[in-house]
């Protein structure tokens, strides 16, 4: 027991209840955020070190005890999400000063931005199905009003189809969990876990785990329910479109990872093969998407959808070897997609595009743009010595030990095409002649919008120079959700 | 009783999907409405309609109802206005951007 968990949860919530009152004061808004974003860096390095030096931790909401009151838990898989949470929104944020227009400070930018952290970090710590359900509810409101900011009307027009697209889901996420509980009577994912390795009957548990990884799925752009993310990722303003990138998909994914290796572990040759052929054609139409945009930020986000298949294809293998890969892979993903969306905030900063097709020769004007930005498309793509490489090399490694050749040719080939669509875009962007006339970008100073992401790109290349400790790190993070009884013990025996 | 529960929660949960699958952007709307509504339903009748007492220390009796479900439906039902209030004014904003509610004409090129 201990109150260092509540705190990514309180943090940002207080913050942000805070920060609607001060909606005048811009100045006083983004001093404080930034200071308030920095000491929840500090608080999630603490928690990631004192759970891996001291083991699982759990604080029971109002004392009630499990399995009749709401616990937090926090473990290795959840605290490394937190870290990273901060990481990327730490960056975002700083970005944000520097591109956000001034008067959409005053529209609660903030407040919300904090609530979003919030529901972020309360999905990833929780313990309890219908408190996520609820922490799921905070982070898609913040991230509604997030995403239909500036009010343009693309993505008036977008937004409401994202907001009905995510309440339908949730509805089916309450109709799961009705399901789980009637067939279970807890809420409890500890408690759940045990109810249903006891129970003789397995039907209904295999039709709310399927509408479980309907709804994850919608959320974490599976296929085939990722259409929606291309376009409502393209509207709003840079800064968001990156926190949106890198965090919330995986949050679905975080919740598909945590439910099918505590809970719907029964079944897992029905279950687990399922999952394994929605990431080969997630993968597979997320980089043909890719392939045919001529659009920056359209190109990103299609190659979200692809890599959440990556993640997807370690849990369906289900070996510790895959599992890990998936667990290195989220990390790399989170920090290089969030990385690339504020290259793509920058250039169109300078150059006042995102078409492809109408900018080319920022390799003249802006070198360090055009080589950071190449180290981390290398990095997405894949090349050694950078985290993307490490990451894929474990779960393709996996794959031909389990002999599932069909999976492992078809990840090989979406590399292939993540490689093909990043020179694409680099050739187009940064290749030929400027341009752009010097008095065009001369106002522009490049290094306060590249110091947030210098950060981002020196963190893949560490992960990818320092793999032999990080790849340990995630073993021991896919050891621990591999064998749910340390998380059930935790939560259920003190 | 729960047959009959089930069936009514059915029911409002097809109307919701046909009002979803509407052109009309302030149906689609009333469409995620019902469908809150027969999701509320399920979760009452699926955690079983026992009969007891209310569940209070004062009451001695052999049975007691579950009141969690009741709990559960009251957070659902929170949220589920907060999120229809917000998307009842995004709907009427986005009418007004753009001078149409028939969501066929809102579909967006696929060249923009």
């Amino acid at each position: 027991m201990s109150n260092l968990l509540l705190l990514p949860v309180l943090v940002p919530f207080l913050a942000g209840a805070v920060l609607i009152l001060l909606r005048n004061h811009p100045l006083i808004q983004r001093v404080s955020s930034a200071v308030i974003m920095t000491v929840m860096l500090l608080i999630s390095i603490q928690l990631l070190y004192t759970i891996t030096t001291g083991g699982i931790l759990t604080v029971e909401l109002g004392n009630w005890s499990p399995p009749f009151g709401i616990v937090l838990v926090g473990d290795m898989f959840a605290s490394m999400m937190v870290l990273l949470t901060s990481i990327v929104g730490l960056a975002c944020l700083f970005f944000s000063f520097q591109t956000m227009a001034r008067i959409r400070e005053k529209f609660f930018f903030y407040p919300f931005y904090f609530f979003l952290l919030t529901g972020v970090n309360g999905s990833f710590l929780t313990g309890d199905l219908f408190n996520l359900f609820v922490f799921f509810e905070v982070m898609l409101i913040s991230s509604f009003i997030l995403i239909v900011f500036g009010g343009t009307p693309y993505q008036l027009r977008e937004s409401y189809k994202y907001v009905v697209i995510n309440v339908f889901a949730s509805g089916l996420f309450l109709v799961a969990i009705a399901f789980i509980y009637g067939a279970t009577g807890t809420l409890n994912m500890a408690h759940i876990a045990v109810q249903v390795a006891e129970m003789e009957q397995q039907g209904v548990i295999n039709v709310a785990a399927i509408l479980l990884l309907i709804v994850f799925g919608m959320k974490g752009a599976l296929f085939p329910l990722y259409f929606w993310l291309p376009k409502s990722y393209y509207g709003p303003p840079a800064a968001i479109a990156a926190l949106f990138g890198g965090l919330l998909t995986k949050v679905g994914i975080y919740a598909i990872i945590r439910t099918f290796t505590l809970i719907f572990v029964h079944d897992t040759a029905f279950t687990h093969n399922i999952i394994l052929a929605l990431a080969g054609l997630t993968m597979f139409f997320g980089v043909l998407g890719a392939v045919s945009q001529f659009d920056f930020k359209r190109i990103l986000s299609y190659h979200i959808i692809s890599q959440v298949g990556y993640m997807v294809m370690g849990l369906g293998l289900f070996t510790p070897l895959a599992l890990a890969g998936a667990i290195y892979y989220i990390a790399h993903h989170i920090i290089v997609k969030s990385a690339l969306f504020l290259f793509a905030g920058a250039t169109q900063k300078i150059t006042g595009t995102t078409d492809l097709k109408k900018m080319s020769g920022l390799l003249k004007t802006h070198p360090a743009l055009a080589w950071l930005f190449f180290i981390s498309a290398i990095s997405l793509a894949g090349i050694p010595p950078l985290s993307g490489f490490f990451s894929k090399f474990a779960l393709i490694l996996s794959g031909v030990e389990e002999g599932r050749y069909i999976i492992v040719a078809v990840s090989l080939l979406v590399g292939l095409l993540t490689l093909f669509s990043m020179m694409k875009i680099f050739i187009y962007v940064f290749w030929g002649g400027p341009s752009l006339k010097r008095s065009d970008y001369a106002h522009i100073k490049l290094l306060p919008l590249l110091a947030p992401i210098i950060p981002l790109v020196a963190l893949t290349i560490t992960l990818g120079l320092f793999a032999e400790p990080i790849f340990v790190f995630s073993e021991g993070v896919a050891a621990e959700i591999l064998d749910p009884s340390i998380y059930i013990d935790a939560v259920l025996e003190e | 009783m729960e047959i009959l529960m089930i069936l009514t929660g059915g029911i409002i949960i097809t109307v919701a999907v046909y009002l979803l699958m509407t052109r009309s952007i302030l149906r689609v709307v009333f469409g995620i409405i019902m469908l809150s509504h027969g999701v509320h339903l399920l979760i009452l009748t699926l955690a079983g309609l026992e009969e007891g007492a209310p569940p209070l220390l004062t009451e001695n009796a052999d049975a007691y109802t579950d009141p969690l479900p009741q709990a559960l439906i009251l957070t659902a039902i929170v949220i589920s206005f907060g999120v229809t209030a917000f998307l009842l004014v995004l709907a009427y904003q986005t009418n007004k951007a753009h001078d149409s509610d028939d969501l066929e004409e809102l579909r967006g090129n696929a060249d923009e």
